[in-house]
């Protein structure tokens, strides 16, 4: 078996045994950034050289027996995680320079347990996005096809992966954006529930959506991340003091049992024939696996994408103030005045997605509009979160597609903000609710992979994890890489 | 008050909190220090920091709120406050909007002739402070953000005020509470009490109130004072003329005494609140009231009134002693150890106070304790000295920090009762002047103060001057 089809945890027994070493690992993951992503434009920022040093000391470990589960794997972070010392962009022109003295919980922890980062992965300004086309380092490219993209916000994380560039990677998901770049690209992602994983030192987007997950080339990758980065921390009040379990341990548990809601509002006019088709294999296969199935509502859905672009513009709107050319950003000069140097440095530093959520979130926190938008939103977003804690009193966990296309051509989107906003209309519904979902490879529309997403109840990633494991052991999408080269 | 319209006045204050850290990191909040070095990612709010709530604010604010007399909100709500200001680093002031953690308080001021005033308190509600700008002349502003994230109640009172006086009144008495609750240090140059008045006015009679103006950047009493008085006399000169009020916020300038217009952008604020979604609403349970309730130092206005009763002092006496926590313990514990009330207020209130204030010295840092001093008014009430040598007593126990008895016997300063030696000397005396006897046994009743004078002069202080007295006037009389 070549290394690129074995999982971390196999990985792992590789070094131990002295088959292949970390330097060797993070060296190939080098030498496939620089031979492909001339191409793809994962990474913003390659740190090689740091990556070889704690790659060298990895291995001195490995040999006297210490060292963690992750222990010389070479992984890469979406750049909306501080790393200290590594710059942080997040995709902006206003952060372009910005290197934090600091490192946020998450990666911290994957480090903690030997990981070696290679470097940072593209991503759409701020997260706000679906195609990676909103980066001020330019697009990312979908490996198994060139002219498409890789999904949004967390492309680059979706896309080294599929291209064999980093064994795991981290992203953030707000709207989708761990899931529909894994859906577009091929690999698992999940989407915690909200205060699972810590958020400090992420750069916010919508602080009450905002979550941290993994993406794998395959589910246990997934679970052993997971287990790895999640947990309460002290430094997020927003984190959840609530026991991590060993996803591991149940991964292996099959479906035998479980009974599965496929939501009626879910499966519309305006799926693709292809997607429709994989994931109504994929339910077969489940039935097969033994679990129920059965068709549940969650009535709220035709609101979210309408409430979800309000509550998370509101809060963007109001993280990006820090971004003023006092602090961080290329100041410029204004003429003469502070409200001129404000104004100046913000319409230099941040590109037109970014502007537009601004303004938009502003308007819904404006006095005299605050109750009709904003608020209305917050009690829109209660009633979805309703929708779901009724679906899990019937069921354990709900099975949908993860998006209604598979990946689209580059370009084809941008000209219209609201397909590009349509574009998440299956995952957004997940962060209002606030629970954990994950997208999982289940087809291929032609060459274009296509993502099955289960949704699990707040709180229990081991369920949707364990089901996905039943499936993935069943099928052979999640083996399958992109023709590159 | 004023003769042609009803002025009608409302305070906030912001009072600054004396937690040892932030009130939304674990950063100092020590005053002075070099600028930016009391930081760290969330107060200088780095992209992606998070706040995470300082507990001890929330007890500091619910004592306020019970000394207040305010009802505890179970569940308080953090709010953003946008706005853009090179002093505030991340864009927004976290502080309360629509619920604060107290509400609906009142406090009681005094007024002339012995009559009471209630003035209502709106709302008190946590908020972190934001930075200082260093205008530094051709080289531009600097930002200092040691104080950036310190913690804040904002006290926000009805507009019940009617005068300048009451306003000061109020104001005296919220200062004296936070100070007494060991909540705030009450340093007003430093800010740590900073005071926006809202002044309006409107014809008497009218129900519907004028228009206001916010006045800032006043930071002492005095100042309140003059800038209210200023501000009802320009607004009543603007209505005589038939002009308008205009809302707006003016700038108290001390130098000249003036408010002055800040109109312009700082008007068209939209602060745009939401609640904080990197916090979560903060709970109190009825446990935590009782406990903080319980643990509340009695209120100077209710020590006040106890020691009227309790010790019969004059009003005066209790309320010079009640205004201050340390002072009021002070005299408690020298009560305690010298049952004399009344004795013990004229020593704390005369002789202590005047030697802290001359040696500019806190009463926490006195240097003669309770104790010391108490030693010393034993030998006054037995007789050992007399109330003018232990004046100098106490002088030299302030400086020496020794027992009263150590100095009474190194300076040989015990009193003289012994009736044979002050035969004596008052032989002597009435042997040196046979005038004054003569002019005293003439009638001259009055020069009794004289001969006195004379013997404790001669005892040089030491002689019982009861027992003088006394013997004098047997003497005389044969």
């Amino acid at each position: 078996m070549s290394f690129s089809q074995m999982s971390i945890r196999q990985l792992q027994q590789a070094l131990r045994d002295g088959k292949t070493s970390s330097v060797a690992l993070t060296q190939a993951c080098l030498e496939r950034i620089a031979a492909t992503d001339e191409q793809i434009n994962a990474f913003v920022t390659v740190c090689g050289d740091k990556a070889l040093a704690s790659a060298a000391e990895a291995d001195r470990q490995i040999v006297a027996g210490q060292g963690g589960p992750l222990t010389g794997i070479p992984i890469a972070v979406k750049d909306i995680f501080n790393t200290a010392g590594v710059r942080t962009s997040c995709g902006s022109r206003i952060l372009e320079n910005y290197v934090a003295p600091y490192d946020a919980t998450a990666f911290a922890r994957l480090r903690e347990q030997g990981a070696i980062l290679l470097g940072k992965l593209n991503m759409d300004e701020f997260a706000m996005g679906s195609s990676n086309e909103n980066s001020a380092n330019g697009p990312v490219r979908n490996p198994w096809d060139l002219e498409r993209v890789p999904g949004g916000s967390s492309g680059g994380s979706a896309a080294a992966l599929a291209s064999g560039q980093a064994l795991a990677t981290l992203g953030t998901d707000t709207g989708g954006s761990i899931r529909q770049p894994a859906s577009f690209c091929g690999v698992v992602g999940v989407k915690p529930t909200y205060g699972r994983v810590s958020r400090y030192g992420v750069i916010a987007y919508a602080s009450s959506l905002d979550q941290v997950g993994p993406l794998t080339r395959c589910v246990e990758d997934a679970a052993l991340m997971l287990g790895t980065v999640a947990g309460y921390d002290p430094a997020d009040s927003t984190s959840v003091d609530c026991p991590v379990p060993d996803y591991l341990a149940t991964l292996e548990g099959g479906v035998k049992g479980m009974k599965i809601g496929l939501p009626r509002e879910y499966f519309i006019a305006g799926l693709d024939p292809a997607v429709k088709q994989a994931v109504e294999a994929a339910i077969k296969v489940y039935r097969e696996l033994g679990a129920e199935i059965v068709e549940v509502s969650l009535p709220h859905t035709d609101y979210a994408v309408a409430c979800y672009y309000l509550i998370a513009t509101a809060e963007a709107s109001s993280n990006l103030a820090r971004y003023d050319g006092v602090r961080f950003g290329v100041r410029q000069a204004g003429d003469g005045g502070l409200v001129q140097m404000y104004e100046q440095s913000r319409a230099a530093g941040f590109g037109d997605e970014v502007k537009r959520r601004i303004m938009l979130g502003t308007y819904a926190l404006s006095s005299g509009y605050y109750d009709a938008y904003y608020l209305k939103a917050q009690k829109v977003r209660t009633l979805i979160r309703e929708d779901f804690l009724k679906a899990f009193e019937q069921v354990d966990l709900l099975l949908t597609p993860v998006a209604p296309t598979a990946a689209f051509k580059l370009g084809e989107k941008t000209a219209d903000p609201l397909q590009m906003y349509l574009s998440d209309i299956f995952t957004i519904p997940v962060n209002l609710a606030g629970t954990c979902a994950l997208s999982l490879p289940c087809g291929q529309d032609g060459k274009l992979p296509i993502g099955l997403q289960l949704i699990g109840k707040p709180f229990d990633e081991a369920s949707i994890l364990q089901a996905a494991r039943a499936y993935e052991a069943e099928t052979d999408w999640h083996q399958r890489r992109p023709p590159l080269d | 008050m004023h003769s042609r319209y009803e002025v009608v006045i409302g305070l906030e204050v912001h009072v600054q909190l004396t937690t040892k850290t932030k009130i939304f990191c674990g950063c100092s909040t020590a005053f002075g220090q070099q600028p930016n070095s009391q930081t760290c990612p969330v107060c200088l709010g780095l992209p992606g920091a998070l706040p995470v709530f300082n507990r001890q604010v929330a007890e500091y604010a619910i004592r306020a709120g019970l000394a207040t007399n305010c009802r505890i909100a179970p569940r308080s709500i953090f709010a953003r406050k946008n706005y853009f200001y090179p002093d505030l680093p991340k864009g927004y002031q976290i502080s309360q909007f629509e619920l604060p953690i107290c509400e609906h308080g009142w406090l009681d001021i005094d007024q002339e002739e012995g009559e009471r005033k209630r003035i209502g308190i709106t709302r008190i509600h946590m908020e972190e402070d934001a930075g200082k700008l260093l205008h530094d002349g051709n080289r531009g502003s600097r930002v200092d953000l040691n104080r950036a994230c310190t913690p804040l109640l904002e006290v926000v009172s009805e507009p019940d005020m009617s005068s300048a006086d009451e306003a000061i009144e109020y104001l005296k008495q919220l200062h004296q509470i936070v100070v007494y609750l060991g909540i705030c240090d009450g340093n007003l140059e430093e800010g740590s009490f900073r005071c926006d008045a809202n002044v309006s006015l409107r014809p008497f009679g009218q129900a519907e109130l004028g228009t206001r103006a916010e006045l800032k950047n006043i930071n002492s009493f005095r100042f309140v004072k003059q800038a209210i008085e200023y501000e009802v006399e320009r607004q009543a000169d603007l209505l005589d003329e038939g002009g308008k009020v205009v809302q707006e916020t003016r700038l108290f300038d001390a130098d000249s005494g003036l408010t002055r217009s800040m109109r312009g952008k700082e008007e068209a604020h939209d602060y745009r609140y939401f609640p904080d979604p990197d916090l979560v609403p903060l709970v109190v349970d009825e446990s935590w009231i009782e406990q903080v309730r319980d643990a509340l130092p009695e209120l100077p206005e209710v020590k006040r009134q106890r020691y009227i009763e309790q010790f019969e002092l004059p009003e005066y006496d209790a309320g010079v002693l009640a205004a201050e926590r340390t002072l009021a313990e002070y005299f408690e514990a020298l009560v305690a150890l010298h049952d004399q009330p009344k004795v013990c207020s004229n020593w704390v209130m005369g002789e202590v106070l005047r030697a802290l204030k001359e040696n500019e010295v806190a009463i926490a840092d006195c240097p003669l304790p309770p104790a010391l001093l108490a030693g010393l008014l034993k030998r006054i009430d037995d007789n050992t000295i007399s109330n003018k040598i232990a004046k100098k007593v106490f002088e030299a126990m302030w400086q020496s920090g020794d027992e009263a008895d150590t100095i009474i016997e190194k300076q040989g300063l015990k009193q003289v009762t012994d009736t044979g030696a002050i035969e004596a000397l008052i032989d002597e005396v009435l042997k040196a002047n046979p005038q004054q006897v003569a002019d005293y046994r003439g009638g001259k009743e009055k020069l009794i103060g004289f001969f006195v004078g004379q013997v404790m002069q001669k005892s040089r202080g030491k002689a019982n001057p009861g027992v003088v007295n006394q013997l004098l006037k047997q003497k005389l009389a044969g």
